[in-house]
């Protein structure tokens, strides 16, 4: 029987497997941030470990710096300990650290595929969910909690259970006007917060091949959404264009070599999926959500669903999601006023995100009363909005860009949406009050943002 | 982590189903950064009043019980997945608790810590609450090895179960992290292989 792309690579990575108990799995790199690090650290000073290949693990403070004023001291005492404390651990243990202001500072799973260090066939972990991310190119990326970053620390390597192994493929092509936001929101719509537990899934079909590599991430990046072990897609041209030439990818002779290896990293025509599910990529338009989890998504022209048509045993729970937006069963959203606009994230704070939002506004005026955080993922998307003349542009339509970050996303720095307020955010996740006490979050791709940035409204950007 | 292979000892016993994870540490002791001083506050609510006077109705504050085995009543460690609770467990020194019923996050918890968790039928442990409730002298006897929980007052024995990959650590004295790094060999061996 053939083998998956993910048994592939999980197969290969394994150092030990234990008889009644988990799997040893070997850890090509290891991302570290600010939040869950301390306790791992502080776990290998007690035991007098150090760490066993410092340079596979890059540690990079993320979730909670400020997005302005990056130049001065952090004013908000718990977010400062934490930043200076990661500081002084890398340094302690001797491994990379990219801080507030380094160019290679940014969004670790924004950071990580744009420098080349994230590649594929790698097994990737971090103490964080949105992880996933790393595994477009191809490879095996895993969130992990605080015991288990101890484990990468000490031993490269983690005890894992293998997950099962699922298949979505998307046939056909998006229509204008809707992005790998859409398609990952329909998906996650389509197969509920839960559809996906216990599995890690591989991305096909044409429309997922058509994606462009950053939209990859975005999609990959989203798979945790419905209870995911992770989301991959197999690497081809597209992959390799992209990480050619990277800072950290392989160059030369060790370029072909690696290459060589990366093509032949698909799943095999026999190879069998725990499930496979699919759908069709002309069903999707641009996506909101409307409730309080990713799963309540819709199409931006469709209604939020009648109460009738919820399963009696989840009805009590989206009557409490709809009374924290302030929707009601059967509406549509066009046309409600929000207040806030976050682009950014790791699900969207790239480059072609902030090339799609600029394309969008240009020539137009921001809506005088809507406040719009436009966060770059990154130092070098920063520079690169700055070089490629975006700036500019978004200056002269009333928008200003801030310093990168996860910022609004999880609201762990100052950017806070006020409670009751609206936000329409690129970002990945609707929770009660993931974006500040009481914020109203309507997930969506940047052209929803950016019509909603300038209309002050939910607007169908295909239409404005 | 220290070895477990057998351990006879005087027991503790808390005949009350159902102990949380927020009874066992309660939320307000989470802070901290390290995972050292939960012992001193092992089951604070009921162990001290508001006053912080030790409560002289509480088991642990009895003169008459002490040891490395709590018995517990049916279904112990259940509520928030804190891993506090099993570090307050084992901070306070118990090495063994007994119940009929664990909840499953804890049980993986108390395991990682050195603590093993044995599952007995309710007939066996209403067996222990009387001998011991008779003596508080009478001793139990694990044998992790034979995986056999005997108590020794009424001399009835049961077999207990536990995960091979678990039983090894506890008998050669590893936790997750120290069984990583036992195959070191087997990680430069897979480096070398694939570098």
């Amino acid at each position: 029987m053939g083998k998956t792309l993910f048994d592939k690579i999980w197969d290969r990575h394994v150092i030990a497997a234990v008889p009644d108990g988990p799997t040893q799995l070997y850890i090509d790199r290891h991302y570290c941030h600010e939040v869950t690090s301390p306790q791992a650290f502080q776990g290998m000073r007690n035991r007098k470990l150090s760490f066993l290949r410092p340079e596979k693990t890059y540690a990079i403070p993320d979730h909670n710096i400020p997005t302005v004023d990056q130049d001065k001291a952090i004013q908000d005492p718990v977010s400062r300990k934490q930043v200076d404390t990661l500081q002084d651990n890398a340094r302690e243990f001797g491994i990379s650290y990219f801080g507030l202001g380094h160019p290679k500072n940014g969004v670790i799973h924004v950071v990580g595929p744009a420098t080349g260090l994230t590649l594929p066939r790698m097994t990737i972990v971090c103490g964080d969910w949105h992880s996933s991310t790393h595994s477009a190119p191809g490879a095996v990326a895993l969130g992990i909690g605080t015991s288990e970053v101890e484990m990468v620390m000490a031993a490269q390597s983690i005890l894992q259970t293998k997950p099962q192994k699922m298949r979505i493929k998307v046939e056909g092509k998006l229509k204008p006007g809707v992005g790998a936001k859409d398609m990952a929101l329909y998906i996650i719509a389509q197969m509920t917060t839960g559809g996906a537990t216990g599995f890690f899934v591989e991305y096909a079909g044409e429309a997922v091949q058509a994606l462009t590599m950053e939209g990859r991430l975005t999609l990959c990046n989203l798979s945790i959404e419905m209870g995911a072990r992770g989301g991959m897609i197999a690497p081809d041209q597209t992959t390799f264009d992209y990480i050619k030439g990277r800072e950290f990818a392989p160059k030369g002779a060790a370029w072909e070599q690696a290459l060589a290896g990366w093509k032949t990293l698909r799943s095999d025509e026999d190879a069998v999926f725990d499930q496979e599910v699919q759908f069709k990529a002309e069903d999707i338009e641009p996506m909101i959500t409307y409730g309080t989890n990713p799963g309540m998504g819709m199409g931006i022209t469709e209604s939020i669903p009648q109460l009738e048509s919820i399963d009696p045993a989840g009805r009590t729970s989206f009557s409490k999601a709809l009374d924290y937006m302030g929707f009601k069963p059967g509406e549509s959203l066009l046309g409600k006023k929000i207040d806030y606009v976050f682009l950014g994230s790791c699900t969207n704070g790239r480059i072609e995100d902030f090339r799609a939002f600029t394309q969008f506004i240009k020539g137009r005026q921001k809506a005088p009363e809507v406040v719009a955080w436009l966060v770059p993922g990154s130092k070098a998307v920063e520079q690169q909005c700055r070089e490629e003349g975006l700036t500019e542009i978004l200056e002269k339509a009333g928008f200003v860009l801030r310093q990168p970050g996860c910022s609004a996303c999880l609201a762990m720095n100052e950017d806070k949406i006020p409670a009751g307020k609206y936000a329409v955010s690129t970002s990945n996740r609707n929770f009660e009050g993931r974006q500040g006490p009481g914020a109203r979050t309507i997930l969506a791709g940047p052209l929803v943002a950016a019509a909603a940035a300038l209309s002050g409204r939910i607007t169908d950007p295909r239409t404005f | 982590m220290e070895k477990f292979i057998t351990l006879s000892s005087t027991v503790v016993p808390l005949p009350i189903e159902n102990v949380d994870t927020d009874q066992i540490i309660p939320a307000r002791f989470l802070k901290a950064t390290s995972k050292e001083g939960f012992g001193d506050n092992l089951f604070r609510d009921w162990r001290y009043d508001n006053k912080n006077n030790p409560n002289p109705d509480f088991v642990l504050n009895n003169p008459l019980y002490s040891g490395s085995i709590l018995v517990a009543g049916k279904n112990f460690g259940s509520g928030s997945s804190r891993e506090h609770a099993a570090w307050a467990i084992a901070g306070y020194g118990f090495r063994v608790v007994v119940s009929s019923f664990f909840a499953d996050i804890f049980k993986n918890n108390a395991l990682n810590n050195g603590v093993l968790p044995v599952v007995v039928s309710e007939g066996f442990l209403q067996d222990i609450f009387e001998t011991v409730t008779a003596d508080a002298q009478n001793t139990l006897t694990v044998d992790l090895e034979k995986q056999v929980i005997r108590n020794n007052a009424s001399g009835r024995e049961e077999k207990f179960g536990i995960n091979s990959y678990k039983k090894n650590c506890l008998l050669q004295g590893y936790d997750d992290i120290d069984f990583l790094l036992s195959n070191k060999d087997k990680i430069q061996a897979w480096e070398n292989e694939n570098n």
